[in-house]
């Protein structure tokens, strides 16, 4: 059996390197390195991202003039993906639309990781009463549905009032406020695990102060986790962005994201005829959030082995 | 059990009542209404309209009239389809299930078989293909991918209809009716399918992957079992058995419909009718078919929760 | 007495990344017809993965056979097809496992997992299986047999369950029992009775044994023949009085005292110093000199064979090769 094979192989590369600090972390990484897959998939993404930040620099169409002589072309050899209805370039449209895509689905990510984590640790080491109402109302916003819920949150927008440029962010809050309860959930998990460990007890035994237990010890241990969460998270808002964005409530025109640029396809003519209006960005879409599931599996598989898939 | 099971539906219930009064203060705190966005009506009659409604009386109030209602097996009334609310969701709601149902099946059969083989031959090619495939399945935008095959499929290729559930001005019946509506259902179910598969199939891979190491795997082929009983008798019983929780979980899809895919299919389902009556402010419409959301999710889980202590040997006598 | 079995020059290495670890390294033995083998050894050893290779349960990719033959009934196991190697397993050879709590599907009753094989290979109807199932449960002395049959595996006691998989593996009237640990998980009580149990049938069906065990007293009381395993070579093996009356390797020597021996209480109880060797950095040499009290020169450069080194005995000791001079 290989039971007496494993154990000692993986036990000896941990046993002959000295164990400082960063050990365990450049281990993680040339394990990541070994992972073509995911390196691929973190290649596309840098790739994705660079290429939508600095590409319209490039780009001499940038400045989003209108060209009437040059509406709904075709892709060609001076404008790669074809243009739209106002004889703008699309190539350079999918571009900026993804700066703000990734720049929607990154803040997101980073305000649901946030709260979710805070909760999440707070309920789960301070138990009790903190516990029970955090997770409440976790369970209670579980329950209702998150589109409906988002789309409601979307017509507020409309109604409102609130100018297109400013959408954006309240685009990012509302995801971020939608997310959080499945990630605290999980946080809360971990922290009840944890806290029952021994080095926790030996914490307690010591007689550290919660501050300090709580920030000094159980939180670095839940810090890979979070990181392949948060890395999930991403692909996740960006799809849900493009949703809300496609049905008219999230971000909308003129700012461009990958998600209303697709609302082309709402009009039958563009829909049949002009293709290279809403295909490209739904292929940026599919590209950019299967090369960080790739990767973010990767980095699971790396960090946090026990994690069930 | 028990008094398990009865902590757990007294929680459901405190629940659900939360999320009534959640989702009834959302949409009242939503500005504008079905009445006051019809252009049509001068500003007299538009209060009058209020009055009948009730929608000018205080927000608990008209919490409490709705609740009331809902206790007794009263929705609401849709302003913009003059019908009950109850009464519309029984005529739409079969057709969100039949999409739902089939393509719910489709998905678990298929994935419970690549789950299987890919997790017999983990680090194969075929493997790795599967994985990637997981991968592209889970990462597809929904809307997109379905006005892309709509595109491709009905649109440039002709092969299958673009949406809906019968051709415009249809009156076949019987047969002709069944295979015109399965003619047009392939391309959702096809998509619904896809969106499914990957999560799915991941779920089952890395299932048979932690009960293929199992010591009582070993003992079935020291037993000189063949691979496909030591597969599918041993193994694939095990790793089902956590995933009838998610049997519950599906159910908020199977009768709540698809929003997305309904809207760009134009499936006359429960989720299309969401989003005709989201247009229009149709309040009742919609708080009503929120509520039935969470009541399907709340049920799931508790079904989830019961059917696993079926399932279980272990769990059953305890 | 025929030989059942007999392995030459086994190889079994496990494959990661980049390295190789050679389990079982040129490993030979034999158990004749009847008699009862004991393979010892520290965990790690390579007696479980023996025992698993003449199985042919080797995990792929990772583990492989590399090397070497068993001759099982005058046919090559190596040799044969998967099928083949099948309709031998659970059959002619079978085998129980250290832990019985895990060793049985948690899912499937008692009865359908006794029946499984009886299906299988002696090709009976479900009704037969069952009624057959009974009486094996019966012949385990477990009562109630019935309502056993309809239980599952959470319900019995870990004793209880090894029992039922002793049932299972003789259910086909094998010629060769392997028995990995059968006692380690068990109370005390327990092993004594399931050691008895072990013997009795094998007197009844005049089957053979392969015991695997890192107790010595558990060697004392089943062994015919002793075959004593170091990180994956034989370094000793014998007929069982003889080896625990003059044991040769230093190994085998250090083993031996570090048993306790009752109405003989030592200040200290005696343990083999350092540890076993870490199989990924292995070199030409005994793997036992940093451990060995007599270690020499030549120890440290050169392996040494196993060798007859008395009657019905052998070693793999520098000490006991005559071109060495002792010190």
């Amino acid at each position: 059996m290989a039971i007496h094979s494993t154990p000692v192989t993986d036990a000896v590369p941990a046993a002959k390197t000295t164990p400082k600090s960063s050990s365990l972390f450049k281990q993680s990484m040339r394990r990541l390195l070994r992972n073509k897959l995911a390196i691929f998939g973190l290649a596309v993404v840098v790739i994705m991202f660079i290429a939508c930040f600095l590409g319209p620099v490039f780009s001499p169409y940038a400045d989003n003039k209108i060209h009437m002589n040059v509406m709904n072309k075709a892709p060609s050899m001076k404008h790669w993906l074809g243009t739209d209805a106002l004889g703008r370039d699309v190539l350079t449209r999918v571009l900026q639309a993804g700066r703000i895509s990734l720049t929607v689905g990154l803040a997101s990510m980073f305000l649901s990781v946030f709260i979710g984590a805070l909760l999440g640790a707070i309920a789960g080491y301070y138990r009790g009463i903190v516990d029970q109402i955090i997770m409440r109302i976790a369970d209670l916003l579980l329950t209702i549905p998150g589109l409906p819920l988002l789309f409601i949150f979307g017509a507020l927008l409309s109604e409102w009032k609130v100018p297109t440029n400013y959408r954006m962010y309240i685009v990012m809050l509302m995801l971020g406020l939608v997310n959080w309860p499945g990630l605290a959930r999980m946080v809360r998990g971990q922290m009840l695990s944890l806290r029952e460990r021994e080095f926790m007890q030996a914490a307690v035994v010591l007689g550290l102060r919660d501050r300090r237990k709580l920030f000094n010890h159980l939180l670095p241990n839940i810090v890979p986790l979070l990181i392949v969460i948060a890395t999930l998270n991403i692909g996740g808002s960006i799809l849900s962005e493009s949703v809300l964005s496609f049905f008219g409530l999230g971000v909308m025109p003129p700012t461009p994201t990958w998600g209303n640029m697709i609302d082309a396809a709402n009009n039958l003519i563009d829909f049949q005829e002009h293709p290279w209006l809403w295909i490209p960005p739904g292929f940026s879409i599919f590209i950019t959030v299967i090369a960080i599931n790739i990767f973010g599996d990767g980095l699971r598989d790396v960090l946090d082995p026990k994690q069930k898939r | 059990m028990g008094t398990y099971l009865t902590k757990r539906i007294i929680y459901m219930i405190v629940i659900l009542f939360a999320a009534s009064f959640l989702i009834f203060s959302l949409y009242a705190l939503t500005p504008g209404d079905f009445i006051s966005s019809n252009i049509k009506l001068s500003p007299e009659r538009k209060a009058e309209l209020r009055e009948i409604y009730g929608l000018s009386k205080p927000l608990l109030e008209r919490y409490g009239i709705w609740m009331n209602n809902v206790f007794h097996g009263d929705f609401g009334f849709s302003l913009a389809q003059q019908q009950p609310v109850l009464k519309l969701f029984n005529q739409y709601i079969w057709n969100s299930f039949l999409l739902a149902v089939i393509s719910t099946f489709l998905t678990w059969v298929i994935a419970v078989i690549i789950g299987v083989v890919s997790a017999y031959k983990q680090y194969s090619w075929f493997d790795t293909i599967v994985m990637v495939a997981i991968f592209a399945a889970m990462s597809i935008p929904s809307f997109f991918i379905g006005l892309f095959l709509i595109k491709i499929l009905a649109v440039d290729l002709k092969w299958l209809p673009p949406g809906g559930m019968l051709t415009t001005g249809s009156n076949a019946t019987g047969w002709a009716y069944i295979k015109e509506v399965i003619h047009h259902m392939t391309l959702p179910v096809i998509v619904m399918t896809l969106l499914g598969v990957g999560s799915l199939t991941r779920y089952f891979r890395s299932n048979m992957i932690d009960v293929i190491k199992q010591d009582y795997i070993r003992t079935a082929r020291a037993k000189g079992l063949k691979e496909d009983k030591v597969l599918f008798r041993h193994a694939l019983r095990n790793a089902l058995l956590p995933a009838i929780t998610l049997v519950g979980f599906e159910l908020p899809a199977l009768f709540g419909g698809s929003i997305i895919i309904e809207k760009i299919f134009n499936w006359p389902g429960i989720g299309q009718l969401y989003m005709q009556s989201f247009s229009l402010r149709d309040y009742p419409l919609l708080m009503g078919f929120t509520m039935l959301l969470a009541i399907l999710t709340v049920i799931g889980t508790l079904l989830s929760d019961v059917l696993y202590h079926i399932a279980d040997p272990r769990v059953r006598l305890h | 007495m025929k030989d059942l079995i007999k392995i030459d020059h086994l190889r079994t290495h496990f494959f990661s990344d980049k390295n190789v670890v050679k389990a079982v390294n040129d490993v030979s033995l034999r158990v004749r017809e009847g008699e009862t083998v004991c393979v010892v050894g520290e965990s790690g050893c390579g007696k479980s993965v023996t025992a698993m290779s003449i199985m042919g349960l080797i995990e792929e990719p990772g583990g492989k056979v590399v090397g070497g033959s068993i001759e099982f009934d005058g046919r090559d196991l190596l040799k044969l097809s998967k099928n083949e190697l099948r309709t031998i397993r659970g059959n002619d050879i079978s085998m129980i496992f250290q832990e019985p709590m895990s060793s049985l599907n948690p899912v499937l009753k008692i009865g359908q997992q006794i029946m499984e094989p009886l299906i299988v290979h002696q090709k009976l109807s479900k009704k037969e299986a069952r009624a057959r199932a009974i009486e094996l449960i019966e012949q385990v002395g477990i009562s109630r047999a019935e309502q056993i049959a309809d239980s599952y595996p959470h319900e019995l006691s870990g004793g209880m369950l090894q029992r039922i998989m002793i049932a299972i593996a003789i259910s086909c009237g094998p010629k060769l029992l392997i028995a990995d640990e059968p006692t380690t998980a068990l109370d005390v009580t327990i092993q004594a009775q399931i050691l008895d149990m072990l013997r009795e049938f094998k007197k009844k069906s005049n089957m053979s044994m392969m015991l695997i065990t890192h107790d010595l007293g558990v060697v004392a009381e089943m062994a015919d023949y002793v075959v004593v395993m170091y990180a994956g070579k034989v370094v000793e093996e014998g007929e069982v009085v003889k080896l625990f009356e003059s044991p040769k390797h230093p190994y085998t020597q250090g083993l031996l005292k570090s048993k306790p021996i009752i109405n003989q209480r030592q200040d200290e109880l005696y343990s083999i110093p350092g540890q076993v060797p870490n199989p990924l950095d292995l070199t030409d040499s005994c793997y036992f000199h940093d451990r060995c009290a007599h270690c020499m020169d030549i120890c440290r450069t050169k392996q040494p064979v196993l060798k007859g080194v008395a009657d019905q005995q052998k070693a793999a000791c520098w000490l006991y090769e005559e071109a060495v001079v002792h010190v």
